[in-house]
Formats: structure tokens, sequence, C-alpha cells
């Protein structure tokens, strides 16, 4: 025995839902993580803190504010309504803005670590340089800081195909839809499907561990996320 | 060392099981494994055993597929009150469980359920209209309720008309949460979980005819870690008992 067409169709689900997140969240975490890294305004605790807590919050209590969010008495729920988009529960969006919130601190973290350690030095050389911010950024920041983002992108990826609950929560279980890896093995487990559980389940383990062996393995240095 | 060290820790060992043989002598506690359609029901029944035995219910709920595999991995639990009646028969056939101690504790009943005031009508037509956006059921492949939800839907011949509307829940308390929160209109759910003392307790629902579905037969049964504990024992005497019956049919089940 091996995957079947629904394992197939969960995995390519999977990696579709991993790369559109891990991209969104590239584009929207950068701003943040070069606000967090750079502004002495108040505000940098409690908008840090808001991007930290789906490192501790359970994926359920997402999942099920999310639930709430999106659904027709929700906030988002009625301005998706009020767009013509229908409610986005039950649907690929859905988990996409879900996975962007769950793994938005695997991402904005790495980058803001990465920015921090710059420091201000070589951005005053550029600006005595006459370059405006735009070149600054693309020129001396994003090259600078290539390792944090290249952690960013791989965490936020791996994060997102690990993601459980708060699909469990938003997703319905919707074939081609909803259904990713980690719901498709759970279906399996609940069904007593034990064979096609492994398969799947071992699949995962390989997929992780190589994930972080990369990660780990391109660190040339000791000093935490940068 | 080894050695007294480890006859340090058997005394140890001794006297705590001492003190839990002490206290359990006046009242024992019993570890339940419970469906999550029995919920309700079972929050009721522990106040009335615990009042009339002596004895102490710790209920864990959850889908009977999970129960299943951690019950073969080990788990604590020392009755299980499944949904369906296949899990506590395979689970005796695979010697987990003691013998002649299987029973069955309650007959489901299924509704259709909306949480929305008159939107279900009296004969659940509104499934065959076009209206609606999402029909939640649970997982037919681990909830009996989900597979009586698929039998209903085969039987009306409303399987392939509805296919693209279909969310599933991991259990029948998921499925019964997609349809409270508004985010599906409809859903197949437990009537024990939206009926309370002859009625429902908000919204609109068709109580589905049993004969749409194979019955949804709820079997009880004493796990081998039960074997020895008289609370076990009493917890499956008193769901037979006329008492716990009155409770079980106040929540729409059969017996």
């Amino acid at each position: 025995m091996s995957l079947s067409s629904a394992d197939y169709s969960a995995i390519w689900l999977t990696l579709k839902l991993a790369s559109l997140t891990t991209v969104i969240l590239l584009i929207v975490g950068t701003p943040i993580a070069l606000w967090l890294a750079r502004t002495g305004s108040w505000l940098r605790g409690p908008v840090g803190a808001i991007v930290a807590l789906p490192l501790v919050l359970p994926p359920t209590v997402i999942g099920f504010y999310l639930l709430l969010a999106l659904g027709p008495h929700g906030l988002i729920g009625q301005l998706s309504q009020s767009l013509g988009l229908g409610t986005l529960t039950f649907s690929f969006a859905g988990l996409v803005i879900g996975s962007v919130l769950y793994s938005m601190p695997f991402v904005v973290q790495p980058l803001q670590n990465a920015f921090s350690a710059i420091g201000t030095r070589p951005l005053e050389v550029a600006a005595t340089l006459r370059a405006n911010p735009w070149d600054t950024f693309f020129s001396v920041t994003l090259p600078l800081a290539r390792p944090g983002v290249i952690t960013a992108t791989i965490l936020g990826f791996a994060h997102t195909v690990g993601e459980f609950g708060v699909v469990l929560m938003i997703g319905g279980n919707i074939p081609e839809k909803t259904r990713v890896v980690s719901v498709q093995i759970y279906d399996h487990v609940e069904a007593m499907e034990y064979a096609q559980a492994h398969w799947l389940a071992g699949a995962m383990l390989v997929f992780s561990f190589a994930v972080l062996l990369a990660l780990y393995s391109s660190r040339k240095t000791k000093a935490g996320w940068s | 060392m080894i050695i007294r060290a480890s006859r340090f820790a058997s005394a140890c060992l001794a006297s705590l099981v001492a003190v839990f043989a002490f206290g359990s002598a006046q009242a024992d506690e019993v570890q339940v494994a419970v469906a999550a359609n029995f919920t309700a029901p079972i929050q009721a029944i522990a106040a009335d055993f615990e009042k009339d035995t002596g004895h102490k219910l710790v209920t864990s709920f959850g889908a009977t597929g999970q129960f299943y595999t951690q019950i073969k991995n080990g788990a604590p639990f020392e009755v299980l009150l499944s949904a369906d009646d296949s899990t506590p028969q395979k689970l005796e056939a695979e010697g987990e469980t003691i013998k002649g101690s299987r029973f069955t504790y309650a007959v489901g009943t299924l509704a259709l359920w909306s949480a929305k005031e008159g939107y279900v009508d009296a004969k659940g037509d509104v499934l065959k209209k076009n209206e609606y956006q999402h029909l939640s059921i649970a997982n037919p492949k681990a909830a009996p309720y989900g597979l009586a939800a698929t039998q209903v839907l085969a039987k009306e011949g409303l399987s392939d008309k509805v296919k693209d509307k279909i969310v599933e829940g991991q259990n029948i308390t998921q499925a019964y949460q997609f349809v409270s929160t508004g985010n599906a209109e409809l859903g197949f759910v437990a009537l024990s979980q939206i009926y309370k003392d002859g009625k429902i307790t908000s919204g609109s629902a068709w109580i589905v005819p049993a004969s749409l579905h194979d019955p949804i037969k709820q079997d009880a049964v004493i796990l081998n870690k039960g074997m020895d504990n008289p609370a076990a024992k009493a917890l499956v005497d008193y769901l037979k008992g006329p008492k716990a019956a009155a409770v079980i049919k106040s929540y729409g089940y059969e017996i």
C-alpha cells in the first residue's frame, strides 16, 4: 500500500497553502519587522506582543476566534459578504488568512532580528552616498539581512505545512479545498486506517527533518535567528 | 547503591499504593471515555450517580475513533461510552474489554438543524431546496452520526446534489459548532445536542425518521483497566437503571 490520490491532493494543497502563505508573509512581514527593528515608539512593545501571540496561543483558540470572525456575524465575515465574496470559512482563502496569522511570528521575528543586527551605521553610510530609502533597502538592508530572510522563508513555510488546529477549526475538511496533509493524517487515524496514516505521517517526518537539517546546517554562526 | 535505591523506591511505592487504596475504600473513581454526542446527558447523569453511589466520575469527551487508538495504546480509561456499536465490538474481539459487559446504553437520533428560527421545516424539505451554501456533517469515516447523515442523503437521492456543499466536522461537536456559529446554514447533528425536555432548545430542526438510516446504536463496555474497579461496574449498572434512562430519554435518545 502507498499514497492514494486523495493523499496526493492533500499534499499538493498543503504545498500550495504553504507557498502562498510564505509569499504573503514575506511581503507583509518585512515592513512590520523593519518597523519593529527601528522604531522608538511606545507601540513597539504591544505590536511585538501581538505578532508573537500565535507562538503562545493554542491553535484551537486562534481557530475558534477565526471561525467567529470569518463567520456571517463576524467582522471579517461581514466585510467579505459586503464585498460580495461570501463568508471565507470552509474556503482556501480562509485557510490562507488563518495561516498568515498563525505563521506570522515565524517570519517576522527572524527578519526583525536580522534587521536589528545590521544596526544604523550601514544605513547612515548609504544616506551620505545619497541613496534613497528604497535604494538603501534593496541594495544594503536586504542583502545584509539575507540569512534572516532565508530563515524566515523556511520557518514560515515549514510551520504552515505543520499547521493543524486552525485548519481543523475553520476548514470543514473539504477535499482539494481545505483538506491538508495534517488533517488527512488525522482522518486516517480516526478511521483506523493506520497503514495510510503511517505513509503520510512518515513523509511528513522526513520532510520536516530535511527542512530543519537544511536550516541548521546552513547556519554558520551560533548567534541565534540571524 | 542501586539495590538500596530501588528498595527505597518500592517502599515509597508501597506506601503510595496504601494511601490510594485507603482513599478508594470509601469512594472509587472511574475514568470514562465518552462519545462527544453524549456530553450533556452524562454530565446530568454524573451528578445523580455521584450523589447516589458515592463514586466519582472522571470524564473525557471525544471522537470514538480517537478513543479506540488511545485505548489500544494504553489510555487509562475504564469504561467506554461509544458513539457506535462497532468500536466496542472490535475492542471486545481484540481482548481489550471485560467479556459480557457490552450493552446498548442509548440509540441516537439524527436531526437536521439550523441556528435560525423557522429555517428548517417539519419535513426537512429545506434540504432539497438549493438555498443554502454549506451543509455541515460529522466525518462519516469516523463518526456514526456522520455516516447516518450520508445514508439519509443517499436515501433522499441528494448525495450528488449536495456534494459540493458538504463541510465536515471531525466529530459531531464540531459539526454542531459550524452550524451554531452560522458558518453553515444547515447541518446534521445529534438530537441530544439541541434537545432538552421534549423540545428543541434553539433554532429550527427536522428530527430525521429512524427509517432513513441504520440505527445509531451506542454501546458501552467495561475496559480491561476497569476490571477490579467497583465504580466501573456501578456506573454500567446505573446506566441500565430507570433514573439514567429517564435522563437519556429527555435528551432525545431511544433506549
